[in-house]
């Protein structure tokens, strides 16, 4: 049977396990909502954050991402009939980044599927989604159970993420390569071990882990690891600095960069995988899965659109810039999704969804940025270049076992 | 579980129903090497003739011949194949409480009252605008549905024949059209006709076969959709030997044609290798390649349990399972030591299709019950006595009845137990008692079919003998489901022929020559 969590209309927004500490760590009192719950967007500074992520360790309260529990004797075959890549070739301890489609092979959300034991699954997603999932176990011997409420996780991110851990007393963890996971144990105060699922995955191209544990085991893991990282630059950040390392990741983002197909409302606005620029999870070879003829068709067909990567001119990012041709505008080729001044790269970046015509590495494109100078609002046309994504992937993020800073 | 046996056919038939056996005949006839692959021991799904009491044997599910369009009858050539007909136009008769029963049929043979001044005007009116609707839709029937949505210039050129079609009509009949297409059967009749009797034994025809009653919006559609079938066909027909007759020479057909008919072969599943069916396995363990499979079965049995979900996209498996496929109609046999009275009938008159409704409350009440999983306690009944056109069914002398019987939800609340049945029994001859007081006298035996014994006898999920129920939101090109309704199966090499396809069932036949005909368009 499937289950639901509690319900959400008890409070308008609900508070994460690390919310205290969050509330207490903010001084701009920068509240926004994620998920059903209220997140910090900035506690300090988005640069400050931001250079927490690509200099030292960041922590981000994780816990509102959406989790299931996926366990039954069908447990595997029906992941592997909704989602897009192979998840057999992943087994305990291993992690699996895919996105499922609907039947016209339209992206409905990306995710990341955890196997725990053979046929025990748990799958992190942005958005709740139990209405698709409750149709694709239509004929599946399985059981999906929302589990949110029971974990808390934080993603401690940045190069020195496993110099910290390894201080605040986690053993073992450094054997975990990209896409592994494992039980560990964080000593806490007074000595008290805090079992936690260490998982070496991320939302921002750099080292980082991310850690599962139980709400009530929250607060004390923040306290051990900010006690641990004192002297080292650890800081709590909120969802834009993140955002920007995800822009510099390449990483997709719902809402920004694609709306699920199961949401939109106009014809047209779903995208494919294949548009998004995700071909990599598409596993053709291994049987049927949800929207895999579409996709099939569409790959035979070439995308109409695809989003690529921009190299912007300037340093003011093209926020929801309309891209032209031309550099007299007559004709729109694309528009930006997501756009930011890379602090790391020094470079303009930005995230656009292009007509087939311009997707080529190299192809120039002119976008419309709108500047406001106290208030007086200027118009730019600046050059963009598409390039290769990700526009950051140091080699830190996959080296294993991790740089010891 | 992959099937890398030869493709020893072009197309192997799931199924010998009516709606198979023209597909296969159809396919033979276009030059494919065809297997026809029957679960049963006898063929005819649920056009057959079995023996349901000794000596006494009946067309056990459909047991009337009016939608089978002539021109398929004489592609098939069916009179060569030994098709002979037993009756050719039979009389409807509305049974009152009072005797005084009303013949609705145009020529009424036995001479019974017929409507009265107005009502007989106004009849006229209604089977007149009824006869020009039906000329108007039945050409859609014949075709595969279009496609919505697409740019392909065969299904706007579809799109744009049905509309010039409804134009066609004229402002008048089209305005009506459109503006009863969606009504109530009860609204309708109100409007049109004062006796009771006639508005119920008219609105019985609207709700026959479906889950509503004649309150119900959209049985003017299941009204319109039934004439528009027997458009093609020329009248109520029986054939000699009952509807298993039927399904023999259709058998014949196709076997003359060239192709293959297996009974005792139940299909376990449909084989898939590299996002293709390659054929079929038997429930023996045989393998049998084809390039194409065509199943008659009903949707949910064709994709849920024949296929399996693992082959189809989760969007389409919940479509599918959303089907509203449950039978409300149940069948009763009654083999007769002799014919009973009828007062007010005379024996001539006994051979027509004799209804009891009689009048729209009395449907909505006998209707009211199954809403609630209940079973009628007065139900409705469309009744034949084929052995007065057809004497060979029973022991000389003797006769059967057979009864199509309304409501009998498959869903009875705590189950088709054996005192339910009987009870259910008992109130269907107690509801003809009143009609024919000594009918119990000479009943010697019954035999109730419930839709979950149809469900059982003829391998239809949910006993529904349309398979999915034809209304507004399973017709045409959302019958059964979109992704589907073209006769092709998403996974290529399948196709559907079955009553579950448009245009539906019913002993019509058209679902069978129109998959026949995709299926040969898609291979070439």
């Amino acid at each position: 049977m499937l289950t639901q969590s509690e319900p959400h209309y008890r409070q308008p927004l609900l508070r994460t396990p690390f919310h205290e500490r969050a509330r207490a760590a903010s001084q701009l009192d920068s509240f926004v909502p994620w998920a059903g719950y209220t997140t910090v967007d900035v506690y300090t500074s988005v640069e400050q954050e931001y250079f927490a992520i690509r200099n030292s360790s960041s922590l981000f309260d994780l816990s509102p991402m959406i989790k299931y529990r996926i366990a039954g004797p069908d447990a595997l075959r029906f992941l592997n009939r909704m989602v897009t890549r192979d998840v057999s070739r992943a087994g305990p301890g291993r992690v699996t980044y895919t996105v499922w489609c609907d039947d016209e092979g339209g992206l409905i959300d990306d995710g990341t599927v955890f196997c725990i034991a053979p046929n025990e699954y748990r799958l992190c997603t942005g958005e709740r989604q139990l209405d698709w999932f409750r149709a694709s176990a239509l004929g599946f011997d399985v059981q999906i159970r929302e589990i949110t409420e029971e974990v808390a996780a934080l993603a401690v991110q940045g190069p020195t993420t496993a110099r910290l851990l390894k201080a605040a007393g986690l053993a073992g963890f450094e054997r975990l390569k990209p896409f592994e996971h494992g039980e560990f144990a964080l000593p806490g105060a007074g000595g008290r071990q805090l079992p936690m699922m260490v998982s070496r995955t991320g939302f921002t191209g750099d080292l980082g882990y991310e850690l599962w544990m139980q709400p009530q085991d929250a607060e004390a893991v923040w306290d051990a690891l900010l006690a641990a990282g004192s002297t080292r630059a650890v800081r709590p950040i909120g969802s834009r600095a993140l955002n920007i390392a995800r822009i510099e990741a390449g990483f997709v983002l719902p809402n920004y960069d694609f709306v699920s197909a199961a949401g939109t409302l106009y014809l047209g606005t779903e995208r494919s995988p294949i548009e998004l620029g995700l071909e990599f999870v598409l596993d053709f070879k291994k049987g049927h899965f949800t929207g895999r003829r579409a996709l099939l068709a569409e790959v035979a067909r070439g995308p109409r659109r695809q989003l690529v990567g921009l190299d912007v001119e300037g340093t003011k990012p093209a926020h929801h810039a309309l891209l032209y041709a031309d550099r007299r505008g007559r004709t729109q080729v694309g528009s930006v999704s997501s756009a930011t001044w890379s602090p790391t790269c020094k470079r303009n970046l930005a995230l656009a969804m292009m007509d087939a015509s311009h997707i080529a590495t190299g192809s120039t494109v002119w976008a419309d940025i709108y500047l406001n100078r106290e208030l007086v609002w200027e118009r730019r046309r600046m050059r963009a270049r598409v390039v290769p994504r990700p526009f950051f992937a140091p080699e830190r993020r996959r080296a294993t076992p991790p740089a010891d800073f | 579980m992959i099937s890398s046996a030869p493709a020893r056919y072009d197309s192997i038939v799931v199924g010998a129903g009516h709606n198979g056996l023209v597909c296969a005949a159809y396919l033979a006839r276009g030059g494919r090497r065809v297997l026809v692959l029957e679960a049963a021991e006898r063929l005819g799904g649920a056009a057959v003739t079995r023996e349901f009491a000794p000596g006494f044997r009946v067309s056990a599910c459909a047991h009337l011949l009016h939608l089978m369009p002539a021109t398929l009858m004489r592609d098939l050539r069916l009179a060569e194949q030994g098709l002979e007909l037993a009756h050719t136009g039979l009389d409807t008769v509305a049974l009152a409480p009072d005797g005084e029963h009303l013949s609705l049929g145009p020529q009424n043979p036995a001479g019974l009252a017929q409507a009265s001044d107005a009502d007989g005007a106004a009849l006229e009116d209604w089977h007149a605008q009824l006869e020009r609707f039906a000329r108007a839709l039945h050409p859609v029937l014949t075709r595969t549905p279009p496609r919505l949505g697409t740019e392909a210039w065969r299904d706007q050129l579809a799109l744009l024949d049905l509309g010039w079609r409804l134009r066609r009509l004229g402002r008048r009949d089209m305005r009506e059209l459109l503006r009863i297409g969606g009504m109530s059967i009860h609204d309708v009749l109100e409007e049109r006709f004062s006796l009771p009797l006639l508005k119920g034994a008219l609105a019985l025809d609207a709700v026959l076969g479906t889950n509503y009653g004649p309150r119900s919006p959209g049985t003017v559609f299941a009204l319109l959709y039934r004439a528009a079938a027997a458009q093609g066909a020329q009248a109520l027909m029986l054939p000699r030997g009952g509807l298993g007759a039927l399904s023999e020479a259709l058998a014949q057909a196709a076997r003359a044609a060239g192709a293959e008919i297996r009974t005792r072969s139940p299909v376990a599943h449909i084989s898939v290798h590299a996002d293709h069916v390659t054929g079929v396995v038997l429930a023996s363990g045989e393998e049998i390649g084809a390039a194409s499979v065509v199943s008659s079965a009903d949707p949910k049995t064709t994709f849920l349990k024949l296929l399996g979900v693992e082959h189809l996209d989760a969007g389409f498996v919940r479509r599918v399972t959303q089907v509203r496929s449950r039978g409300l109609a149940a069948k009763l046999h009654l083999a007769l030591d002799r014919l009973p009275q009828f007062p007010g009938l005379t024996e001539q008159a006994l051979g027509a299709r004799l209804l009891v409704a009689p009048s729209t409350d009395y449907i909505e009440r006998a209707y009211n019950h199954a809403k609630y999983d209940e079973f009628s306690r007065a139900p409705i009944l469309e009744v034949t006595i084929p052995t007065l056109a057809d004497p060979g069914l029973a022991p000389a002398g003797k006769h059967v009845m057979s009864v199509i019987v309304q409501y009998a939800p498959y869903k009875l609340a705590g189950g088709w137990q054996p005192a339910q049945r009987q009870a259910f029994t008992d109130g269907v001859i107690e509801t003809l008692g009143a009609y024919a007081p000594q009918l119990r006298a000479v009943i010697h035996s019954a035999e109730l079919l419930t839709p979950t014994d149809i469900e059982q006898e003829f391998r239809i999920t949910g006993g529904h003998w349309h398979h999915a129920e034809l209304a507004l939101d399973q017709f045409l090109m959302v019958r059964p489901v979109p992704g589907a309704a073209q006769y092709q199966a998403p996974l290529p090499g399948l196709f559907l022929c079955g009553a579950g396809s448009h245009p539906g069932g019913g002993v019509m036949g058209l679902a069978g020559r129109n998959a026949a005909r995709q299926v040969i368009s898609a291979a070439a």
